[in-house]
């Protein structure tokens, strides 16, 4: 499968999308920043819990993760951390241009690789937890993280990291940022979708499926399980980093553990656009920000409630997902398309009318 | 880890100090285990792992404290607030929990962390986030010199939690409703078979369990403290509890709540109150690891 060929439609609209997008509406370049974020929070989530059937609730903990890890080496490269976080310090502590940069692309490869250790061995320990325990258990590690963080001074308790300040202007900071995210998601976008077309993306589709009769077929099931988190730990690491630098603050229960928003958010995207799809995960994100902005905008102080609202309602009436519904409503459209339901990943692409097949979004 | 070392060695100096600490843990781990008997009969019974548990104990805990704002004695929260949440619980068995018990696990594990949600952002909006206690106007007893400290408060609410553990108990052993609930957590379908309305069996279920839960609240405000996300805390722990004791195994579940009680408050003592939400959530991966070594026995993974 080329990139070239059909298939990949979509991402080719969302690499204009993306870069036109800061420009085209600049109010709101922080927002669409974000559904970048929420984009690549959706797609990490279901490696695990669409395509191997490992419902994670806990991968906000890689994401915090990787923001503390990335505070540290940026300034821990030029100061002592204990100082710099204590929350006795009066003296400002400025960074210069080279340090930051530095300190920042430093901490980002640092954030991802010290992620992909943590996933390998939080998943030594969790990955012999099957179906809810293991969502309970990942859910407990993400606390965990929070508490422990919120009670350790040197990484500044619950008061928090001031991150070092971007040394430019607002607007540009803006687009570096902005633009951080949106390769890192397209990354991920085009990344996943050569995955999922290898033996590792069938293998992972097998554990789901019958994990047994994968171990009996002779799949090293653990080692897959184990790298299929390791890479969504990467990717959400060094997004944490970004986000990080990007809000200019850190703090433990809020920003970088966040279990019951961001944390269930990426459960919620992922079920409302279609489990185990490519691009459901990218619908429900785009849906579900949607959503969280108007009810952030029209009912302020409500929206915590009415986000619940829509969790529940959402998997209590709405658990196949637009993708699914899709898939139901025209299978014609999907056949030989990439969300390809599980079932029909073996069978050969069937002929159909170009133009159709390739954009289950635009199509509604 | 210096004041941990001190810590223990005041233990150490003053034995006396374990006999109060044991005795405030076994006070608190009677309410520990009565909400996780509740979670253990839905878990049992519809295999419903509801993690809106610990929210259900703190609108309990709002009713005392609100009754207790108002002149009136907090202790009267625990029947008002077992009523309360039995209608609670009915409206969120029909809404929420009747449509997702066939389907997988997960399913109903989320569907009640949104649930958890909306009443813990519900509770924040009407109370605010600030901690808050009912105040009973009880005395506290002291002996061996001020060293042991029993608060009547926590006394009556080890007392009225023992009595409703005993009530319900006798009820799931002795009425006809409870030996259909046995029943029904049994074989469902031989159940239905033999002519339980298993529908209605999950509803009483889950209702009881929420009104356990509300007067457990209700004893929790008397006794400690309520907050609005203090629910997931509560959560957790009974996750623990029963995890621990596994599914089933009743006189396990009580024994593990006064366990977990025990282990708090000397946690806490020892390491700080600071890391008390750590240590639960520590012991939590603890418990699972574990289970699973225990598990890996009987299965022979691929490495």
């Amino acid at each position: 499968m080329s990139l070239s060929s059909r298939q990949s439609l979509p991402l080719w609209l969302i690499l204009p999308a993306g870069l036109i997008a800061p420009f085209a509406f600049p109010t709101y370049s922080n927002e669409i920043a974000v559904l970048w974020l929420m984009i690549l929070f959706a797609s990490t989530w279901d490696i695990l819990g669409g395509q191997m059937g490992y419902n994670s609730l806990g991968n906000i903990f890689f994401f915090g993760a990787g923001m503390y890890i990335c505070a540290v080496v940026q300034i821990g490269l030029y100061y002592d951390v204990g100082m710099y976080t204590s929350g006795a310090r009066t003296t400002h502590i400025a960074f210069t241009s080279a340090q930051y940069f530095t300190g920042f692309s430093v901490g980002l490869v640092v954030a991802g690789v010290g992620c992909a250790v943590l996933a390998i061995a939080a998943g030594w320990v969790l990955f012999g937890l099957r179906g809810p325990y293991f969502a309970i258990g990942t859910l407990g590690l993400a606390i965990a993280a929070a508490e422990l963080v919120s009670s350790w001074e040197w990484l500044g308790a619950a008061g928090g990291i001031a991150m070092p300040v971007f040394p430019g202007g607002p607007h540009a900071e803006k687009l570096f940022f902005y633009f951080l995210l949106f390769a890192l998601t397209f990354a991920l976008l085009v990344f996943l979708r050569w995955l999922y077309s290898t033996n590792f993306g069938l293998a992972l589709n097998a554990i789901r499926d019958d994990e047994e009769k994968a171990e009996a077929m002779g799949l090293h099931t653990r080692r897959y399980k184990r790298t299929a988190w390791a890479i969504s730990a990467v990717f959400l690491g060094i997004s944490g980093a970004i986000f990080a630098n990007m809000t200019g603050f850190i703090d433990p229960r809020d920003i970088a553990f966040p279990t019951t928003t961001f944390n269930i958010f990426m459960v919620i995207m992922v079920l409302l656009g279609g489990k185990g799809t490519l691009w459901g995960p990218v619908i429900g994100a785009v849906v579900f920000h949607t959503i969280k902005e108007v009810t952030w905008t029209y009912f302020l102080g409500w929206q915590f409630v009415l986000l619940g609202l829509v969790i529940v309602i959402t998997i209590v009436y709405f658990q196949q997902g637009i993708a699914g519904w899709l898939m139901e409503k025209y299978p014609a459209w999907f056949s030989g398309d990439d969300p390809l339901p599980p079932e029909s990943r073996a069978k050969p692409a069937r002929a159909i009318p170009p133009g159709l097949a390739s954009q289950p979004e635009g199509a509604e | 880890m210096d004041h941990v070392l001190s810590n223990l060695s005041i233990l150490d100096a003053a034995p006396v100090l374990n006999l109060g600490l044991l005795i405030d843990g076994l006070l608190i781990g009677s309410i520990f285990a009565l909400a996780a008997y509740g979670l253990a009969l839905v878990w049992g019974v519809m295999s419903v792992k509801n993690l809106a548990q610990g929210d259900f104990i703190m609108i309990g805990g709002y009713l005392a404290w609100g009754l207790g704002r108002h002149g009136i004695n907090p202790l009267f929260g625990v029947p008002l607030g077992f009523i309360l949440l039995w209608c609670i619980g009915w409206v969120i068995y029909r809404t929420v929990v009747s449509k997702v018990i066939s389907r997988d696990l997960f399913t109903s594990l989320l569907a009640t962390f949104g649930v958890a949600i909306v009443i813990q952002q519900t509770l924040n909006l009407l109370f605010g986030p600030d901690t808050q206690s009912a105040q009973a106007h009880l005395p506290t007893w002291q002996f061996a010199g001020g060293l042991i400290t029993v608060s009547a408060a926590r006394l009556i609410g080890f007392v009225m939690a023992a009595i409703l553990a005993l009530c319900v108990v006798v009820f799931m052993k002795m009425s006809r409703m409870g030996q259909a609930i046995r029943a029904t957590a049994q074989d469902p379908r031989a159940a239905r078979v033999l002519g339980i309305d298993t529908g209605k069996i999950y509803a009483f279920t889950f209702c009881l369990n929420a009104a356990i839960c509300g007067a457990a609240g209700a004893l929790v405000a008397i006794v400690w403290n309520v907050q609005p996300f203090y629910g997931t805390t509560y959560s957790i722990r009974l996750f623990v509890i029963v995890t621990a004791a596994g599914i089933g195994n009743l006189p396990g579940v009580i024994a593990a709540g006064y366990g977990m009680g025990v282990f708090e408050q000397f946690g806490g003592f020892v390491f700080g109150a600071e890391y008390q939400q750590a240590l639960i959530v520590l012991l939590l991966l603890g418990v699972l690891t574990v289970r699973q070594l225990q598990y890996r026995r009987f299965r022979q993974a691929v490495q």
